[in-house]
């Protein structure tokens, strides 16, 4: 299985080596890495070449690095159920880069791009109807980015003198409280690689 | 008479409709009777479940997972446990893979259930499910036998399950599959031959093998359209391997097929409830490795590193190498999986969870269009709705 796996990002790197940047195999999953522009011939060459015919398209979803340069990253994991295989594709883009849509290769792919838009911001070409579809109507800001807070930024509650549900700015009645309960010592002690040597 | 021009109006069917299956809108584009386009409004019910579970360690994000399908809590947990179990590279006991399947089915069955006897419902059917409800309060109560609560249960851990079976429930569980077969069969009786039932349903809400293909339908729904597919047969998981089962596979893709392939799935899944309890080795149901597993309670009583592992697990967590991994299972409508990305922390850096629903719901406006405005009730039904997934 693994082999087959790595023999497949080698065919498909060596016949689109002009657009696939990366392919590896990891954990027993392939991923490969793709040019922004050229999503759609990829995306359509692994639905139609025999040897991928990954004909349905499972899930596509954003990934925010804000400490990269290209701080999205647009996910899509592909299913063949001819030879029992998946695929991961990836794009990088940034808040201001429209990624192709896919959706004329993949039907499936419109509101798993329409919710990374929601979610993320990212920006998809052509898509044919790229509306918010998860927040709120009105809804500003992309709330599965790493810079959003938790606790949001309006509440909604009715109000009993204008009879209708209004938005306020969100106030807690104690602050939010972030545990980090991560331990600042793990692997950072000098030493540590110790424990792990076979003596 | 005159002649009159007759324009195209729409319908706003739901948020708060019976037959919506939960907080569904739809704005139906009508001409006359026949719906020309259906435009689903989601996210009324949108708690932003990704969000949450990337400010968790990896084990408070569990029961955040039950709250997605709460027709069958359990399922949603088995992709997310995978996950990490794929990325902290851990072998679950045998023992807590049989009881997976075990759960698993037991979850299928108990959203088939509220599936079947909601969709006949909807076109006019009461009796089902008043009687298939009975059955999903039978599996709640195991449910509590086993986890200490009836629908969220959290029970899958990683590297395992919360607690072993109590005595007595795995015969409880098999006698109880014996009349619930039964069960199911009335069903069967009222619905399968029935006049109403076949003109509301047979040839209703077509999908081709192709159209599934291209909307990325899985389960169910592209099994009914004559698709060959199931992740438990082609890629098992758990202990699926060494279970013996069929596969229902459909020939039209309507409403009917989809009704059928959830019937026959019922009977399916008890015959591997049956092999699951007759084949379950012995031992432990959780891995024995302290850094990911708390220690018994017996044991931190009087062990210093029981203490000190039970006191980092519960505050700290444990690290996650980083990694990633799309791990899929075949969940009751279809591939439920979780695409998890981790940075190396305590905390999840991203969880996308892979809703069926989601994408069933999204062929909606496909299998609809052309339509009468009652059979988006039928389809609505067969497309296993539940808006805590939809939505998130």
């Amino acid at each position: 299985m693994m082999q087959a796996l790595t023999d497949l990002g080698e065919y498909i790197s060596s016949t689109l080596s002009q657009d696939v940047l990366a392919a590896e195999v990891l954990k027993g999953e392939l991923m490969i890495t793709v040019r922004l522009a050229a999503v759609q011939k990829v995306m359509t060459f692994l639905r139609d070449d025999a040897q991928c015919l990954f004909k349905q398209c499972m899930d596509v979803c954003g990934v925010d690095y804000p400490e990269r340069e290209q701080r999205f990253q647009v996910v899509y994991n592909l299913l063949s159920l001819k030879h029992n295989q998946r695929i991961r594709v990836k794009v990088d883009t940034d808040a201001e880069t429209a990624v192709p849509t896919v959706t004329g290769v993949y039907s499936s792919a419109g509101w798993f791009e329409r919710e990374a838009w929601d979610m993320y911001g990212i920006r998809f070409a052509d898509h044919p109807d790229l509306r918010r579809i998860l927040t709120d109507y009105g809804f500003e800001g992309h709330p599965l980015r790493k810079d959003f807070p938790v606790s949001g930024y309006l509440e909604v509650r009715y109000d009993d003198e204008q009879k209708r549900v209004v938005y306020d700015p969100v106030k807690l009645t104690q602050d939010f409280r972030n545990f980090d309960s991560l331990s600042p010592w793990e692997g950072i002690l000098p030493g540590d690689e110790k424990a792990e040597r076979k003596v | 008479m005159a002649e009159t021009q007759l324009k195209a109006f729409n319908v706003n069917f739901g948020p708060m409709h019976p037959s919506a299956h939960g907080v569904l809108r739809l704005v139906l584009e009508m001409s006359g009777e026949v719906v020309e386009r259906c435009d689903p409004h989601i996210g009324l019910l949108h708690r932003g479940t990704e969000k949450l579970i990337e400010q968790k360690t990896y084990m408070q994000a569990v029961p955040y997972l039950d709250r997605m399908d709460y027709t069958s809590s359990i399922n949603n947990e088995h992709p997310f446990v995978m996950a990490v179990e794929k990325l902290l590279g851990i072998e679950v006991p045998p023992r807590a893979q049989y009881m997976r399947v075990l759960w698993d089915e037991l979850g299928r069955i108990n959203h088939h259930l509220l599936n079947t006897g909601a969709n006949a419902m909807d076109v006019g059917a009461m009796t089902p499910i008043l009687y298939l409800f009975e059955q999903r309060e039978r599996i709640w109560e195991f449910a509590e036998r086993v986890s200490g609560s009836r629908m969220h249960t959290a029970f899958y851990r990683v590297g395992g399950v919360a607690f072993d079976m109590p005595a007595g429930l795995a015969e409880d569980i098999v006698a109880w599959t014996h009349t619930f077969e039964k069960v199911v069969e009335d069903i069967e009786g009222l619905l399968l031959n029935n006049r109403i039932w076949k003109q509301r349903m047979v040839d209703i809400g077509v999908i081709t093998a192709e159209q599934a293909l291209d909307w990325g339908l899985a389960g169910p729904q592209l099994r009914a359209s004559g698709v060959a597919w199931d992740l438990r047969k082609s890629q098992p998981y758990a202990a699926y391997a060494d279970m013996d089962f069929d596969i229902p596979v459909g020939k039209n893709g309507d409403c009917y097929d989809r009704y059928l392939i959830h019937l026959v799935e019922m009977h399916e899944s008890c015959k591997i409830i049956r092999q699951a309890i007759a084949k379950m080795p012995g031992g432990p149901v959780r891995v024995d490795n302290r850094k990911v597993s708390p220690p018994p309670r017996a044991e931190m009583k009087n062990s210093m590193e029981a203490l000190i592992h039970h006191f980092k697990l519960f505050s700290e967590g444990y690290r996650v190498p980083a990694g990633e991994s799309y791990s899929a299972i075949e969940g009751p409508k279809g591939e439920l999986a979780v695409y998890l990305v981790s940075d190396g922390t305590n905390k999840p850096y991203r969880c996308k969870i892979r809703p069926p629903a989601f994408v069933n719901l999204q062929a909606l406006d496909m299998m609809s269009k052309g339509h009468m405005l009652a059979d988006i009730v039928a389809n609505i039904g067969t497309i296993d709705l539940v808006f805590g997934e939809v939505d998130r």
